[in-house]
């Protein structure tokens, strides 16, 4: 298990990467930078990553939040592998479906369902 | 009911100073019987209006600052966002629904922010926001 960032909780399940956020609010742009560089960081020496990010505890993200999960996307997609979103709160999942990025992410509703995906 | 209740910050960047303003708008919100809905509709607003104004809006403008009024009552809150900026035309800000936007990663913002509230302005030459949530809009 590893401990990338006070704003991240991040472990392995088995070949999957699993990011927590431990941040209800995910709205500070210096927070968002820090979170995709540390994430970035953490990706950067794999190869075809399995990644799950958890949203649980987040009740409110900004879109310069929503640009550094685009971000990340890309940074899997490139490396050839695959990112889902789980644990979406109805109040964020909006976000993404006013947005369209329901479209360009997978989103799970619980991170059992991710997971057994990513398998 | 509690009467109209207004604020007035002058923002220069620091996060703090947007916390403290939505905190105040939060709790006059919350003295006027919004719900939760409205809460998250306007901070999630606000966030953008605020953010894109110390951010863009003062870009170029050294040690700029942001006129941040407020209003709330039973009906309605009123939000006035100025930049110190030159502002900017919003129609000219690419729709980041298209297809061949969605992999951009800034370019949100405004339309959050419409998607949102019950009115959304950006008056000339586009360096002052005027917004309002109805409490009716999602009761």
């Amino acid at each position: 298990m590893a401990n990338d960032s006070s704003r991240l909780r991040i472990s392995a399940v088995n070949d999957v990467v699993r990011i927590d956020f431990v941040d209800r609010d995910i709205l500070d742009e210096a927070t968002i930078r820090q979170i995709g560089q540390d994430i970035q960081r953490k990706l950067e020496p794999m190869t075809a990553p399995k990644v799950l990010m958890c949203f649980g505890v987040v009740e409110h993200l900004s879109s310069a939040a929503l640009g550094t999960l685009i971000t990340v996307n890309s940074l899997v997609k490139k490396k050839g592998g695959t990112l889902r979103l789980a644990e979406i709160r109805p109040e964020i999942l909006e976000v993404f479906y006013i947005t369209k990025l329901n479209k360009h992410f997978s989103i799970d509703e619980s991170a059992e369902a991710a997971l057994k995906a990513l398998a | 009911m509690p009467a109209r209740i207004e604020g007035h910050a002058i923002l220069r960047g620091p996060r703090a100073e947007i916390d403290a303003s939505q905190t105040a708008v939060e709790q006059a919100m919350a003295q006027h019987g919004y719900g939760r809905e409205a809460l998250f509709a306007v901070r999630l607003a606000l966030e953008e209006a605020l953010v894109n104004a110390i951010r863009h809006g003062n870009r170029h403008v050294p040690d700029g600052q942001v006129d941040f009024r407020w209003s709330v009552d039973g009906d309605e809150a009123r939000f006035d966002v100025r930049d110190q900026g030159e502002g900017f035309d919003p129609d000219a800000v690419p729709d980041p629904t298209d297809d061949d936007n969605l992999e951009i990663p800034s370019g949100r913002g405004i339309m959050l922010m419409k998607a949102y509230m019950s009115e959304v302005e950006y008056r000339d030459p586009g360096n002052h926001l005027a917004m309002v949530y109805r409490k009716t809009k999602n009761a």
